[in-house]
């Protein structure tokens, strides 16, 4: 238009408005062919460059979903997808670059006993003994043992890709066991996935369109960044919940940052929670539970519930599964989707066995597709089969695992206490929810930085720093213990303790 | 209490049918599921030659296994590994795995090259190796270019969620299928016109489903190609140690060695579900010449580990230089001999199979057999081969073939009888469609029939069954009995 009215004023009327037209037209058309002119001949040159060091790179901003990214995604010279390009920077966030620092300087009580500890990787090594006696005493069932009937065709062609029957019916009496006996899983509602980070993908992948939003209380696993966001193009809205509430979830906060999301023209399709939370481990109430029920009919949305810690409740708080309150109620069962897995309360997280649990006969369809490049492997479907059939080992396998958890959260979290460190209450997981807003200056997200990099590089502990998981309170760190044994903790505490002297000695 | 609208709680992808499975490809899979041959328990079923799968050596893995209790956590002798590998999820790897495999990978090659095992990726499957190399190369929109006949799950696993196109451009029988120069320039050329971002080339070498290795020549074609353009080349080699006879398979990665090129291009995919026979352990191999793409599959990874148990354990069985050499030499040399019983077997009744080396399947040609030569022919002979000859082949049409008549027929997934037993029920088939009997053109010593059925037995020796009034051969009932 602006080019119109002028030219009507040099060239009368309609001739005015054709040449309006025309130039910008005309012009445009000049600059694509000047575009693509130059764009040809970029790409045809092609010295290979180094990786990583390209200036491309660092300007790059840690974005979260595709439609963000706005780049022509290369490194060097050639192209890649914008993803890659994003990814194939060196990870800033502080979850990751802790366990790559560990990984190259891992403690060790006899052969590196200066190297860094790791406490930022939420593993349980508390019982595998009585794993590696069960399969001493059971070597005839388990797969590929000296089993002179060993019957490779079954184990090694083409299985279902969502899972073998006899698996996902072992894998439900396990979560039946693991929840308390309170609740019946039905195996067809199962599709079995390479570890439960492809579960939580694949259910965004159902849920969500690019562009869309699930929204997720704060403090959230680091991880959910990852499985949520990269591949799908789906955002992460946080729902900040705060230490006066114990970061419990709350009615407020939660609509709020439904109503915000929808102000920015965002569209919800879930939300996402932790239950037992991590990194706080903490329950959702009942109520709760019910109450976002009832929000997700309402807005029409649907709820994740990842329940992986379900079986490594500590505290005396009984847990209540979404499962045993759709089993019992008439809720609309069709928008919950349970997350678990065998990597926390089997501590098998290397043989990649996730577990997607729904109602919803569509998503149950999708999700079997979508299995199909992430399954699990046959031989460890048939070892779980073998071991979680076994419900006598289970139910002691459970009880002993638990007690064990609680010892060692027990005296852990008593002998932070004598430091002057507090802990969130929690009732579940590995770890425990530190606070050390004390002892951090400033009172910032640097401050936190500054503290949780004096414990890596001083102190040679990796432990995750609030901000790793988007905690809106600068100064809360997640402690995982479940990777040491009563003897070491004294080790740790003394090593903490001296980063709480230099933090109060220069305050 | 229903929702507003179900299938609007659902994403796009979940709903639309980008996955494929509507495909004839997996119909007959399902047809096969709904009816499955068996030898004693259902020798009236459909026999599944729809379904690549390499069945053939398994007494060997069987017998390494036996002799090496301590590569598996199970067992007394390897149980103390236990803890270590259960716990262990780190995305690169076991080193112990990713030096094995890249050692299988330069042993299949004869040596020729080697293979840096800090650019080996994990995947879940042939399957999520290609889909992740898309995720890595290609963004929403943008395009592969794929030479037809390609394998029909390739629409699901390039393109389905990572929303990139498939740009196909053919070959056809008139030179045997090989892959052009100009076929490709055209539609690279066409694309470019069209605005469509043209990002690489995929190709499968040994080819699905032609069952040919690609010559060097077209293989260098194809390099100085992309270079060019400086577009990507990934190249699906999960076949290549199926190859039986020669020409020897040639990988992208010798081609490299000898000619200029960024090879920042080049990608290889890789999976022991083929060669070794392996699907159910779900292990996919990504191989990239590329350090950012190495490094963003790396992390990408974490979506399709291979299970840290079945790392062990290969790890222990493809170090075993000994017993890999004297496995892939056999491999070899029982795919070639079962190439052999099945291409001579329908050759007998005229049926002849595109000449190829490798692969678990031949691509057979069956275009006499159409009523009509056209895509509506060719369904309609598939759905008489399922329905009446009761065998699940793969048509043509479902890989995106131009020329129709051509069907994949997977000879490795079965035992020599029920090889048999296919032979047996395509010669009847073709006798009746060509309505003459058929005749047998030589003694077949290899026709020692051993099934504990009767009743198909007494198929055979029907009016209708393969025995010319006139055959030199004399077949009687006493032959049969033995």
């Amino acid at each position: 238009m602006r080019l119109i009215v002028p030219l009507q004023g040099v060239v009368q009327g309609r001739g005015g408005l054709l040449l309006g037209s025309l130039i910008p037209c005309a012009l445009f058309y000049f600059l694509q062919l000047y575009l693509k002119r130059n764009r040809s001949s970029d790409s045809s040159v092609d010295p290979p460059s180094p990786t990583g060091s390209s200036s491309n790179l660092t300007e790059l901003q840690r974005s979260s979903s595709r439609s963000h990214l706005s780049r022509d995604g290369s490194i060097g010279r050639i192209r890649v997808s914008s993803l890659a390009s994003s990814l194939a920077e060196p990870n800033d966030s502080p979850y990751y670059i802790g366990l790559e620092k560990v990984s190259e300087d891992p403690y060790d009580r006899f052969n590196n006993p200066n190297g860094i500890i790791q406490l930022g990787l939420s593993e349980n090594k508390l019982s595998f003994d009585l794993i590696e006696k069960w399969i001493s005493e059971n070597l005839n069932q388990s797969l590929i043992g000296n089993d002179v009937t060993l019957n490779i065709n079954a184990i090694a062609t083409y299985q279902p890709c969502d899972g073998l029957k006899e698996c996902k019916e072992a894998v439900s009496n396990f979560m039946s066991q693991m929840m308390g006996g309170s609740v019946n899983f039905d195996p067809s509602n199962i599709v079995l996935t390479s570890g439960a980070t492809s579960a939580i993908e694949m259910l965004s992948f159902c849920l969500a369109d690019q562009g869309n939003a699930l929204l997720v209380p704060t403090p959230y696993y680091p991880g959910f960044d990852r499985d949520v966001r990269w591949r799908t193009g789906v955002d992460l809205i946080p729902i900040h919940c705060r230490s006066a509430d114990n970061f419990s979830l709350t009615i407020t906060a939660l609509e709020q940052a439904f109503t915000q999301a929808r102000k920015q023209g965002v569209k919800v399709r879930g939300i996402l929670i932790s239950n037992p939370s991590n990194p706080v481990g903490s329950l959702l109430s009942r109520r709760m539970l019910y109450y976002l029920l009832e929000f997700a009919r309402e807005k029409n949305i649907h709820i994740i519930s990842d329940e992986i810690f379900a079986g490594s409740i500590y505290g005396s708080e009984k847990f209540v599964s979404f499962a045993e309150i759709l089993d019992s109620e008439d809720f609309d069962k069709d928008r919950v989707h349970i997350i678990y897995g065998l990597s926390k309360d089997l501590s098998l997280p290397g043989f990649r066995v996730g577990v997607i649990y729904s109602f919803n006969n569509n998503i149950l369809s999708a999700a079997k597709k979508l299995s199909r490049f992430s399954s699990v492997s046959a031989p460890v479907q048939q070892l779980v089969t073998s071991m979680l059939s076994d419900e006598r080992f289970i139910l002691e396998y459970i009880e002993i695992n638990k007690n064990r958890i609680r010892q060692i959260h027990d005296e852990f979290e008593a002998r932070l206490s004598q430091l002057g460190i507090e802990c969130a209450r929690s009732s579940a997981g590995f770890y425990c929810w530190a606070d050390m807003s004390g002892l951090i200056q400033p009172h910032s997200e640097k401050g936190e930085l500054d503290l949780w990099d004096k414990f890596l590089n001083l102190a040679k502990i990796n432990i995750t720093p609030g901000s790793a998981c988007h905690c809106i309170e600068p100064g809360w760190f997640r402690i995982c213990f479940t990777t040491l044994t009563l003897e070491d903790i004294p080790l740790i505490i003394e090593r903490i303790r001296k980063v709480v002297e230099t933090c109060k000695s220069s305050a | 209490m229903g929702l507003g609208s179900k299938s609007q709680l659902l994403s796009k992808i979940a709903t639309n049918d980008k996955h494929g499975e509507n495909s004839p490809y997996f119909d007959g899979w399902k047809a096969y599921d709904k009816d499955p041959f068996h030898p004693t328990k259902n020798p009236q079923g459909i026999i599944q030659m729809g379904l690549a799968e390499n069945q053939l050596c398994f007494d060997l893995v069987e017998e390494w296994i036996r002799n090496n209790p301590k590569a598996s956590i199970c067992t007394p002798e390897g149980v103390n590994q236990f803890r270590d590998v259960a716990i262990f999820q780190d995305y690169h790897g076991l080193p112990e795995f990713r030096n094995a495999v890249a050692r299988f990978m330069s042993k299949i090659r004869g040596g020729r090259v080697t293979f840096d095992p800090d650019r080996i990726l994990m995947s879940g499957g042939a399957t999520g190796a290609n889909e992740l190399i898309m995720f890595c190369l290609a963004d929403p929109g943008d395009a592969f270019l794929v030479p037809t006949p390609y394998y029909p799950a390739f629409n699901r696993d390039l393109s389905w969620r990572t929303g990139i196109q498939i740009i196909p451009f053919h070959t056809d029988s008139s030179n045997n299928f090989k892959i052009t120069r100009e076929a490709l320039e055209a539609a690279y050329n066409k694309a470019q016109q069209e605005n469509i971002n043209v990002k690489g080339l995929i190709i499968t070498n040994p080819s699905n489903p032609l069952g040919c290795t690609v010559d060097t020549e077209t293989l260098k074609s194809l390099v100085s190609f992309i270079n060019e353009k400086s577009i990507h080349l990934v190249c699906d080699e999960i076949y290549s140690a199926t190859v039986f006879s020669s020409p020897s398979f040639v990988s992208v990665s010798e081609v490299i060695q000898e000619m200029e090129c960024n090879r920042d291009l080049i990608h290889i995919v890789y999976s022991l579900s083929k060669d070794m026979g392996f699907p159910g352990f779900r292990v996919g191999i990504v191989y990239s010449y590329n350090d950012g793409v190495v490094s963003c599959g790396r992390k990408m990874s974490s979506f399709g580990l291979v299970s840290s148990q079945t790392q062990h354990l290969l790890a222990a069985m493809l170090s075993d230089e000994k017993f890999m050499g004297k496995y892939l030499a056999e491999s070899s040399r029982r795919l070639g001999k079962r190439f052999n019983i099945f291409t001579e077997g329908v050759e007998k009744v005229g049926i002849t199979c595109l000449p190829s080396n490798a692969g678990l399947f031949c691509w057979m040609n069956l275009r006499s057999l159409l009523k009509e030569k056209t895509f509506e022919g060719e369904m309609q002979l598939w759905r008489v081969i399922i329905n009446d000859v009761k065998l699940n082949v793969s048509p043509g049409s479902s890989f995106h073939c131009v020329e129709p008549g051509w069907f994949r027929v997977c000879f490795a997934n079965m035992d020599e009888e029920t090889v048999e037993i296919a032979l047996k029920r395509i010669r009847e088939f073709v006798g009746k469609e060509t309505e003459k009997p058929v005749k047998v053109k030589r003694w077949q010593r290899n026709l020692r029939l051993s099934f504990s059925s009767r009743r198909f037995d007494e198929t055979v020796m029907s009016p209708h069954g393969i025995m010319s009034p006139h055959s030199p051969i004399p077949h009687s009932p006493l032959v049969k009995a033995t």
